[in-house]
């Protein structure tokens, strides 16, 4: 039993959905865009529509696009200068949304048991009061639940109509949303146990962040046998 | 006589059934269950973000942090994605070897879990049983990778080394009579290979006594049938996958229906529950350790009579052999960047999946053609299952809890990640 070969996706997907952008296929997966006002709307469709059938949500998460495809550091000028340490580039105060990149995508991996096919969807989440807002699928796939709790603790992004929007991984009380691209890896702050006042205190972090290996970003050299990097 | 109210209780974080830091706030009524909140992420490590801050090959490490008792399953859905972003695939033998080690990475997988579910229900001795079989797997990969668990055995590109020609014996030892110290390397006279076949002959029957300890006992069926029913449909919309789904009687399993690596062209079967309980998933997990010795057997038969590479000579992603290194200039310049710098991956996205012990294991990677992961995301089997607790316990008592937690297979490395 193979999966069922993506054109016939791509097909039912424009004749269901006529006026979505038009589904890309690339290594075999498809991926769709869909705008925030209508995600409910398609994904009702997604679910219940013959020849789609995804029953199942398989994985809700988020990209951060901040400083995407941003480099460390730079070598063209190595051999006049000697080469420098590494530095982290993240603004100081980054926006939610700049012009029209969207910062934030919330990707939805489905997946059709019945029709032994998979679907990734893009929604971009509204800004709205300077909250990254999207409306909650929980009602169409229950397993959705943990995954809006799990993307709203860690990328802040909140989901409308959830019935528990909690944090989840990180710890009760915990400031902040630790996988924007902005929150540093050491974190903000650190715990540890005062003699003094017979407790655990929170403390502004002392670890100063570093760079060990430098983000670049080099095209792939061709292959010994001639075919490209990218085939 | 005053009105009764439900009352609240505390599970965890530090409770021998928990599997780990696992807390749950239980709502009971009398002795029934009426809500259960399980509170995670008391092993969050942020796996997903550090792997952002490195090269691609320094996380396959974490992979196998994430389930810690299935270990070279996790890292084989890692490689995979980057294998597919960097277009290659990996020769034969590697595909192999891997196929292999998932197989015995279940089995350990489906005794741990046996083990400890059986011991939270009450039957000591199966985890006493199980441990004994799980150790050889645990030589196994010593023997492949000089680590007994974190193998970190799989690279981008193949396997890290070949199957090693001999097996690590036990040395003499005033400790040991020197007729234990012989039965002891019976079976390490020969190669890793022969080790393992020697497993393979061996296992189908001692999966034959923990099944007589337990298939048929009236306690392990009162505790087990009828708890925790899920009907196909609940399954498939909480997310379920892997023997939850299949004790469901859904037969769905990624090495069938999406093949991987070889698994198209062995010969196996999914096994299928009916009930959608404990005790058809308990059947489900038995059921896949024999179908497992069976895809074992088939992997040793290939890899002895084929020999050949275990990973590409592609020097841009694999590195050069020392000896190489002593005398080629241009293998020393690609081992030094290797190392330092890592490979960059083209730009793009892509999920790869794999069928897990516990489920579905998935790796969505997103590149930015850098040499570190732009995104990483860990969708992990046991977080869907886990999520799935309160609608599988409701309406229970509270000792059927701790078998619904065992029926789930819980590890907290993947949850938390």
């Amino acid at each position: 039993m193979r999966p069922s070969p993506p054109e016939t996706l791509v097909a039912r997907i424009r004749e269901v959905l006529p006026d979505l952008a038009a589904p890309t296929v690339v290594r075999d997966e498809v991926t769709i865009e869909v705008a925030e006002s209508r995600w409910l709307a398609v994904a009702q469709t997604l679910r219940d529509e013959e020849g789609l059938n995804f029953e199942q949500l398989v994985d809700l998460t988020a990209v951060d696009y901040l400083g995407y495809g941003q480099v460390q550091w730079t070598t063209h000028e190595a051999t006049s200068v000697g080469f420098s340490r590494a530095v982290l580039v993240a603004p100081p105060d980054p926006a939610l949304q700049e012009g029209d990149r969207p910062r934030f995508k919330v990707v939805v991996h489905l997946l059709s048991v019945r029709g032994n096919r998979r679907l990734r969807v893009k929604i971009v989440p509204a800004v709205r009061e300077g909250l990254l807002i999207l409306p909650s699928s929980v009602t169409l796939w229950p397993s959705a639940d943990w995954y809006e709790r799990e993307v709203f603790d860690l990328f802040g992004i909140v989901f409308e109509g959830h019935p528990d929007l909690r944090r989840i991984l990180t710890d009760y009380g915990f400031v902040g949303h630790p996988f924007r691209k902005d929150f540093p890896l050491s974190g903000h702050v650190e715990v540890r146990y005062d003699p003094g006042q017979k407790r655990v205190i929170q403390e502004p972090v002392s670890i100063e962040p570093r760079v060990l290996v430098p983000r670049v970003v080099r095209p792939i050299a061709e292959r010994p046998d001639g075919s490209p990097a990218d085939a | 006589m005053p009105e009764l109210q439900n009352f609240t209780m505390n599970f965890g974080p530090q409770h021998p059934a928990a599997h780990g830091v696992l807390r749950l706030v239980v709502e009971v009524d009398g002795e029934v269950i009426r809500k259960a909140d399980p509170h995670i992420g008391l092993l969050h490590r942020g796996t997903e973000k550090l792997a952002e801050s490195k090269p691609f090959n320094q996380s396959i490490g974490y992979m196998d942090r994430l389930d810690y008792v299935s270990m070279m399953c996790n890292e084989h859905a890692y490689v995979l994605a980057i294998e597919r972003l960097l277009g290659i695939t990996a020769p034969p033998r590697a595909q192999y070897i891997r196929v292999l080690f998932d197989e015995l990475t279940r089995i350990t997988n489906h005794l741990l879990w046996l083990g400890s579910h059986a011991l939270d229900i009450g039957a000591m001795s199966v985890f006493l049983y199980c441990f004994r079989e799980r150790e050889d797997i645990m030589d196994m990969y010593e023997a492949v990778s000089g680590a007994r668990m974190h193998a970190t055995y799989y690279r981008p590109g193949g396997v890290h080394r070949d199957l090693p020609d001999t097996m690590p014996r036990y040395e003499p030892s005033r400790f040991r009579s020197r007729r234990e110290l012989k039965r002891l390397n019976a079976a390490r006279e020969g190669s890793l290979l022969d080790f393992i076949a020697a497993f393979a002959d061996r296992f189908p029957s001692c999966v034959d006594e923990y099944e007589e300890l337990l298939t048929d006992n009236r306690i392990w069926k009162q505790r087990t049938v009828g708890i925790g029913v899920v009907d196909p449909e609940t399954a498939l919309a909480y997310g379920f996958t892997g023997p939850m789904l299949r004790g469901s009687g859904v037969a769905w399993d990624l090495r069938k229906t999406q093949p991987y690596e070889v698994y198209a062209d062995l010969d196996f079967e999914i096994p299928v529950g009916r009930h959608g309980d404990c005790y058809d998933r308990y059947l489900v997990r038995m059921a896949e350790m024999r179908q497992s010795v069976r895809l074992v057997r088939q992997c040793v038969d290939w890899l002895r009579a084929h020999p050949g590479p275990v990973h590409l000579d592609d020097y841009k992603i694999v590195p050069p052999p020392r000896a190489v290194m002593k005398h080629d200039m241009e293998a020393l310049i690609h081992h030094f960047k290797l190392f330092s710098e890592g490979y960059s991956v083209p730009e793009g996205e892509t999920y790869a999946a794999v069928e897990h012990p516990k489920g579905e294991f998935g790796i969505y990677l997103v590149s930015d053609g850098a040499n570190k992961p732009y995104r990483l995301r860990i969708r992990a089997p046991g977080f869907a299952h886990l999520a799935a607790l309160d609608m599988m316990v409701c309406g229970h008592m509270i000792a059927d809890l701790v078998a619904v937690i065992g029926t789930q297979d819980i590890v907290f490395g993947e949850i938390d990640r």
